[in-house]
């Protein structure tokens, strides 16, 4: 295959022939190019609604109630549901191990004041998975623990926000913050990727808050986390079955969404994994439409390039060149010429994609646009093949011309 | 070395069909100096496309060194043309981006001769034909008996049974064909066969034999006043 005289035969005839090869290249650059282009900036697009997600874990799953909107078994529409521990135990219980975190939620608003600055927060009660399913992280001490649960503890995980607007630049870990005029203990200081509102809240042991605030067992909301080693599929049906069973034993009308309703991130992943879908797919259809009319346009050139160079072959073939070196020179050259500036295109493409980086993500949702690995290697042999066939197609008509009329030709 | 017997070829014109060469008998012993002369149509291109092997003949035999022609795929054709033919052509055929020299070499790339040693011997026939000071031109900065000088360097380079010039001299003016003449004839006083095709009558008094075509027949086959000269010296 390595035929050093072939090669320099080649070589000859691109550097001879510029404008040709230039023009016969760039075609395919180009296709090659909006290709990329494409391909990184839909890309991007996935990622930024992957990461539109990042407030909550991928997994989780909320429990909601509010009133019914249907009669059933004699109760009346309009009847407030109202969860209680029972409720949070049945599940636990029930689907323990499909369940990676689990937490029950009490909703506060309350003054939080240190010294004297004052203002009002939404304070939460919950268990301590819920660090996990609402993706808090801790920057300093530590968050709301089974102890703190257990010892009904006066403590107070805020977040950063708080923490700058009631100490500013002064150390806060450690330091007793007066909740709704009770004494709680600062353990921990924390941050969220969801935003500014997410860093404007607090989080206490669910137990003190159920015993301070109406010494009962209500709750507001459950979460948790489903096991992730279910498929999207099953993690679904699993939210359906969870909000069937919790209907039921509310005495909720089984369809009644305004009762009581399983929020499951799983349905929200497999809606952006059909939008993805389709979009990929049109991605592919117009890319590929993209790479054929490049792939047209090179055949193109070729078929013309072998039409002002039948002479040539003509000439060649009178001097002992067998039809078989001829397609092989043609092919060569083609696929040298596809494949380069079929690189061209990619790496081009590639090195703008990785200059867009970031920017362009606030105003068009687009986030770290890439191709991938895979992508690159599909290209590449597209390419080649491309380059085969384009060559291989008139240069197997031109050699079969009998000399004497390719010598004629002008 | 050339012989044909009853040799046969028409190209097809639409429904009908053209016989250009009707019969034609023809012997060239090797070592022969012969001119085809004919008015254009009288077929005699056509013949010296069909011993070129660029073309295949309907009817008829042909044996090129004793090998009978017959059935010749490109491949076959290709290998017996670098083997047995060089080609001298009137428009000289040169490749416009290759210098002087590579297209000297180019028949000896398809012989398989290594680089370094095609091009010395590309070398040697440019010298032969006095273009050693030209040897990196490219052809159009040649002149047209530079060229056909090029042209015929190239058609012996591979050492040919036999060297076939279609209208060497159709482009060159008068000075510049006894020059392309001069170097046919010392061609075939080293021995080698070589078959001229013409029109022009000055031409073919300087070749050793004289076969006259018309409409696809021979009409005469003569030995020239050059050769008796030379016979009786």
């Amino acid at each position: 295959m390595f035929d050093l005289d072939r090669w320099r035969e080649i070589f000859q005839s691109i550097s001879k022939n510029k404008l040709r090869s230039v023009m016969s290249g760039f075609t395919v650059a180009f296709a090659i190019l909006l290709f990329t282009l494409l391909f990184g900036i839909v890309s991007g697009l996935s990622n930024s609604f992957q990461g539109a997600f990042v407030d909550d874990a991928q997994n989780s799953m909320f429990v909601r109630v509010w009133k019914t909107s249907k009669p059933y078994k004699g109760l009346q529409k309009g009847r407030s549901i109202q969860l209680k521990n029972d409720d949070y135990n049945f599940v636990t219980e029930k689907y323990g191990e499909k369940l990676q975190y689990q937490s029950s939620r009490i909703y506060k608003n309350f003054i939080l004041k240190y010294k004297n600055e004052a203002s009002s927060y939404s304070v939460m009660a919950i268990n301590p998975d819920h660090q996990f399913i609402e993706k808090t992280i801790i920057t300093e001490g530590r968050y709301v623990n089974e102890r703190d649960i257990k010892e009904k503890a006066k403590v107070i995980v805020i977040g950063r926000l708080i923490k700058e607007d009631l100490f500013g630049e002064r150390p806060a870990l450690g330091k007793r913050l007066n909740v709704n005029d009770s004494s709680y203990l600062i353990i921990g200081i924390f941050s969220d990727e969801g935003g500014d509102n997410e860093e404007r809240k607090a989080f206490i042991p669910l137990s003190t808050a159920q015993m301070i605030y109406g010494n009962n067992d209500y709750i507001n909301q459950m979460a948790f986390g489903y096991d992730p080693n279910l498929n999207l599929d099953a993690a679904v049906a699993f939210g359906n079955k969870m909000e069937r069973n919790l209907r039921s034993k509310l005495n909720i009308h089984p369809d009644d969404q305004s009762a009581l309703s399983v929020r499951n991130m799983a349905e929200a992943n497999q809606g952006i994994g059909q939008f993805m879908g389709v979009l990929y797919a049109i991605v592919i259809l117009v890319g590929s439409g993209t790479l054929v009319a490049g792939i047209i346009g090179i055949s193109n050139i070729m078929i013309f390039v072998i039409k002002e160079r039948t002479k040539e072959f003509g000439i060649r073939k009178a001097l002992g060149a067998k039809p078989s070196s001829i397609v092989g020179m043609v092919v060569q050259e083609s696929v040298l010429i596809t494949t380069l500036a079929g690189y061209l295109g990619l790496s081009l493409g590639t090195y703008l994609l990785s200059l867009i980086g970031d920017s362009l993500e606030k105003d068009y949702f687009i986030k770290d646009p890439s191709v991938s690995t895979g992508i690159v290697v599909g290209a590449t042999i597209v390419l080649i093949l491309s380059g085969l066939i384009a060559g291989y197609v008139p240069a197997k008509r031109a050699a079969n011309i009998k000399p004497i009329v390719a010598l004629r030709a002008d | 070395m050339i012989r044909i017997e009853k040799l046969h070829k028409s190209y097809p014109i639409g429904k009908d069909s053209l016989h250009v060469l009707k019969g034609i008998d023809l012997h060239i012993k090797e070592g022969e100096f012969v001119s085809i002369m004919g008015s254009s149509g009288s077929g005699k291109s056509t013949l010296l496309n069909i011993v070129g092997l660029l073309d295949i003949h309907d009817e008829g035999d042909y044996y090129l060194n004793g090998q009978l022609i017959k059935d010749m795929n490109e491949k076959k054709a290709a290998i017996l043309r670098n083997k047995f033919l060089g080609f001298v052509f009137q428009s000289f055929n040169l490749i416009s981006y290759k210098t002087a020299l590579e297209n000297v070499a180019l028949p000896l790339y398809y012989k398989g001769i290594s680089r370094k040693e095609r091009l010395k011997t590309a070398l040697e026939y440019l010298d032969k034909v006095g273009l050693k000071d030209w040897a990196n031109h490219l052809p159009n900065e040649l002149s047209g008996g530079q060229k056909q000088r090029v042209a015929i360097a190239r058609a012996l380079v591979t050492k040919p049974k036999v060297v076939l010039a279609d209208e060497p001299t159709g482009a060159l003016d008068s000075t510049t064909t006894d020059n392309v003449m001069d170097l046919l004839k010392d061609i075939n006083d080293e021995g080698m066969t070589v078959f001229v095709i013409t029109h022009e009558e000055e031409v073919a008094e300087q070749t050793k034999r004289i076969v006259r075509l018309k409409d696809g027949v021979i009409i005469s086959d003569e030995v020239t006043q050059a050769s008796k000269v030379l016979n009786y010296v």
